[in-house]
């Protein structure tokens, strides 16, 4: 009897903290999020809308779930939710995205770079609608500069344009940070060109500075370095031409600007194949009452959220040497695969990821610039833009825009990857000519040239 | 003939395993060397032949045949130093000295643990830091800031110098003389890169060497040994001419499953050093890997896997072969 009487008392006891937990943890039906708007439930009835994405921490986590929070607010009937993967930058993401793709599976929609990245990948083997609808509905084809629906529209086989995805950020990747302490006490500016920047460099390596700060671990930095000297010496329609075919590989401008790459590498840190991106950027922030390791960084404008991070506030930017007056862009977008169950909700969702509202929403967290022309103006509640994001969202309004090949906007991944290929060989062994030649090859591996 | 109960008992006891090994191993290797022949270079599968396009095509890229040279050297470097320092600490561990139990644990607890994370912690510790430059002093990290080591003569993984016969050394003119010339190019040399990969490599395995070698140790009889010392051999001795060749079988095994490791070494590479500084630390395995799934070239990647088995099959057939002939003979 005792012991059937403790058995029952344990299980009672056990049932009420069961119960308790539950019910402690039953969020009320409106909660605050960060940014004061309420937080929705999912409605019993909701048809559920997969989007896949990487974004799994951070500033970028933080703006996605809250645009589809606003979503869901705003549509009762749907329920948007984050399937997000973590890791590799979004290669872990990619690979387990092909193979739902493959099998006849797809989310409803998934994060993916505008312009090749999508195109060669997935809507010339025929895995995507196009969403003409939606740019013509929604006026996107004029609030959206040129250059960018430009690169995230292809021609089918009968000539006729169409558009495959809707860019939810941009980030600029040629933009060259500087520590201004360091560049005030050697009366030096910004430089404009390659041949100012080499001049610079020079002077700064004589005062024991590393002049430019390169984090190449896994290649791209440098081939971000690689691509801002082919834009300063080819100019945006030169550039453009590169990747599709109209501009020559072996040209003598080519040369020449390899030939300034090379001469660049030598003003590079010594540590750079064994540094990340960030750890190179963190070179600029000086230890207490030193010098800091490094003067200047070339990266795209995810180092400002690096610098910002580590409260870092005396750094300058300035567009890459030579390309002031060009954009090199790359997004995230969003695209309709043919086989997605949910095409009407999910266009819906991507109505509002390419409104004004939707974008002022997303990118203040992200650290990017609305591709919207017409965004800009977060609600005075809601988290705003930094100095370096109104300042490039003046830039993104006037100057000429042209894809970034390292992040998928501008080549097919195995064009970028003969690309990188041939810039690990040649920062490990520099050799121009050999650079040239298998510059040329790639581009006749991707079938693009002759 | 009758068959059994017992043999159809068996057969049906071992048929789901046979079944799955056939389907999961040899059907999909099956599969792999067909795509190695077929041109699916996008995510839509296209099965036109192109013979042996793919294989061509990978042997004529320079970085492919820069990993089978990373992988010879690996395997060589790996497999010498596994075995020897594995023998070493088997001699050491068998003296019967008190806390044997734990000094053996202690060598062996590397291998439970998964290379990933081998690879993560012996980053950190290679990490060479930033040499000094101008004004700035040196900021070593890791190793090199444990014994004040210079980090720009010790880079570890970041270092892209490749040690080959160059002209300066007097092997040079010689090869050159006989017709060799070929193998005085950096294309056969060792990488200098790779050695710290082959250090972490050999941290991991080298306890797992130590427990195979304890085993023969332990069963070579003692007798044996007495007899010899009653003759009058010095220890040293007995053990190149009595203990050594009895251990040529573990000795063997031993190679065998450290070569099939070292061949299609991946998750080390890619946690330590990713594919290294001008491809010196580059494998087979994450050629396949990026020229598969990043790039979408399916059938390429299909022909290196392929390749892979064949290095890894020249390595263990003729094992089991010798295996096989020596259990028949006994």
């Amino acid at each position: 009897m005792k012991i059937m009487s403790r058995r029952i008392l344990a299980v009672i006891s056990v049932a009420a903290l069961v119960a308790a937990c539950s019910s402690s943890s039953a969020t009320p039906t409106a909660s605050s999020a960060a940014s004061g708007a309420t937080t929705c439930k999912e409605a019993a009835n909701a048809t559920p809308v997969e989007a896949v994405s990487w974004w799994t921490t951070g500033g970028e986590s933080s703006g996605f779930n809250a645009i589809i929070n606003k979503f869901n607010c705003d549509n009762p009937t749907y329920w948007v939710s984050n399937s997000a993967i973590a890791g590799g930058a979004g290669s872990v993401a990619q690979a387990a995205l092909q193979s739902r793709v493959l099998a006849g599976n797809p989310p409803d929609t998934f994060q993916v770079h505008m312009g090749h990245e999508l195109l060669d990948t997935y809507v010339t083997p025929g895995y995507m609608d196009n969403i003409d609808d939606l740019y013509t509905a929604n006026g996107w084809t004029t609030q959206f500069p040129q250059g960018v629906l430009n690169i995230v529209s292809a021609k089918d086989s009968t000539g006729t344009l169409h558009y495959y995805s809707v860019p939810l950020d941009i980030h600029r990747a040629n933009v060259l940070w500087f520590n201004k302490t360091v560049f005030s006490s050697n009366n030096l500016t910004a430089p404009t060109t390659w041949a100012d920047f080499l001049t610079d460099a020079a002077a700064l390596k004589a005062k024991g500075i590393t002049p430019l700060a390169v984090g190449d671990n896994g290649i791209w930095a440098s081939g971000m370095l690689l691509e801002d000297v082919l834009l300063a010496q080819l100019g945006s329609d030169g550039f453009n031409g590169l990747w599709t075919g109209a501009t020559s590989w072996s040209s003598a401008d080519v040369t020449t600007a390899l030939n300034t790459f090379q001469q660049v590498l030598g003003f590079v840190n010594t540590d750079h194949s064994s540094l990340t991106w960030d750890q190179a950027a963190d070179y600029l922030i000086p230890a207490a009452g030193a010098q800091p390791k490094a003067a200047m960084t070339i990266m795209g404008d995810w180092a400002a959220g690096e610098f910002d991070n580590k409260g870092f506030t005396d750094y300058g930017y300035a567009a890459a040497p030579g390309t002031t007056g060009i954009y090199q862009a790359l997004a995230d977008s969003f695209g309709v695969p043919k086989a997605a169950k949910q095409k009407a909700g999910v266009k819906l969702f991507l109505t509002l990821l390419g409104s004004a509202a939707g974008q002022d929403i997303f990118n203040p967290y992200k650290g990017s610039v609305p591709a919207n022309t017409q965004a800009g103006n977060p609600p005075a509640t809601a988290k705003q833009y930094s100095t370096y994001q109104k300042w490039a969202m003046g830039e993104w309004k006037t100057d000429k825009i042209v894809p970034s090949m390292e992040h998928g906007a501008a080549a097919a991944p195995s064009w970028k990857g003969a690309v990188e290929t041939a810039v690990t060989s040649f920062v490990a062994t520099p050799d121009v000519a050999a650079l040239q030649t298998a510059l040329v090859q790639a581009c006749k591996d991707a079938t693009v040239c002759k | 003939m009758r068959i059994s109960r017992d043999r159809v008992t068996s057969l049906v006891v071992i048929a789901p395993s046979v079944l799955a090994v056939a389907i999961f191993v040899y059907g999909l290797i099956f599969w792999t060397g067909y795509i190695s022949t077929v041109k699916w270079d996008t995510l839509r599968p296209d099965y036109t032949g192109v013979g042996i396009a793919n294989y061509q095509s990978i042997f004529g890229q320079n970085r492919f045949l820069m990993d089978i040279r990373n992988t010879v050297v690996f395997t060589l470097f790996f497999i010498t130093a596994s075995l020897t320092i594995g023998l070493l600490l088997a001699n050491l561990v068998d003296r019967q000295i008190r806390g044997e139990g734990l000094f053996r644990n202690l060598f062996v607890f590397p291998m439970a643990i998964s290379f990933i994370v081998t690879g993560v912690v012996w980053k950190w510790i290679l990490s060479p830091g930033q040499a000094a430059f101008g004004t700035s002093p040196a900021t070593p990290q890791g190793i090199n800031q444990l014994f004040g080591l210079d980090p720009a003569t010790n880079r570890w993984f970041t270092d892209p110098h490749i040690d080959y016969i160059s002209p300066g050394s007097p092997a040079y003119g010689i090869l050159h003389d006989i017709g060799l010339g070929f193998i005085t190019s950096p294309n056969i040399g060792i990488p200098v890169a790779l050695l710290s990969l082959v250090l972490a490599a050999v941290w991991q395995m080298s306890g797992f060497v130590m427990v195979l070698y304890l085993a023969g140790l332990r069963a070579i009889p003692e007798e044996l040994k007495e007899a010899a010392r009653v003759d009058g051999c010095t220890e040293w001795r007995i053990f190149r001419h009595i203990v050594f060749p009895l251990l040529l079988p573990v000795t063997l095994s031993a190679m065998i499953i450290l070569g099939h490791i070292s061949l299609k070494i991946y998750d080390l590479a890619v946690a330590m050093t990713g594919s290294g500084p001008g491809f010196a630390t580059d494998t087979p395995a994450l050629f396949m890997w990026q020229t598969a799934f990043r790039d979408d070239h399916f059938g390429r990647g299909a022909a290196a896997a392929i390749v892979m088995l064949a290095l890894v099959a020249v390595v263990v057939v003729p094992y089991l072969v010798w295996t096989r002939r020596q259990e028949v003979e006994s």
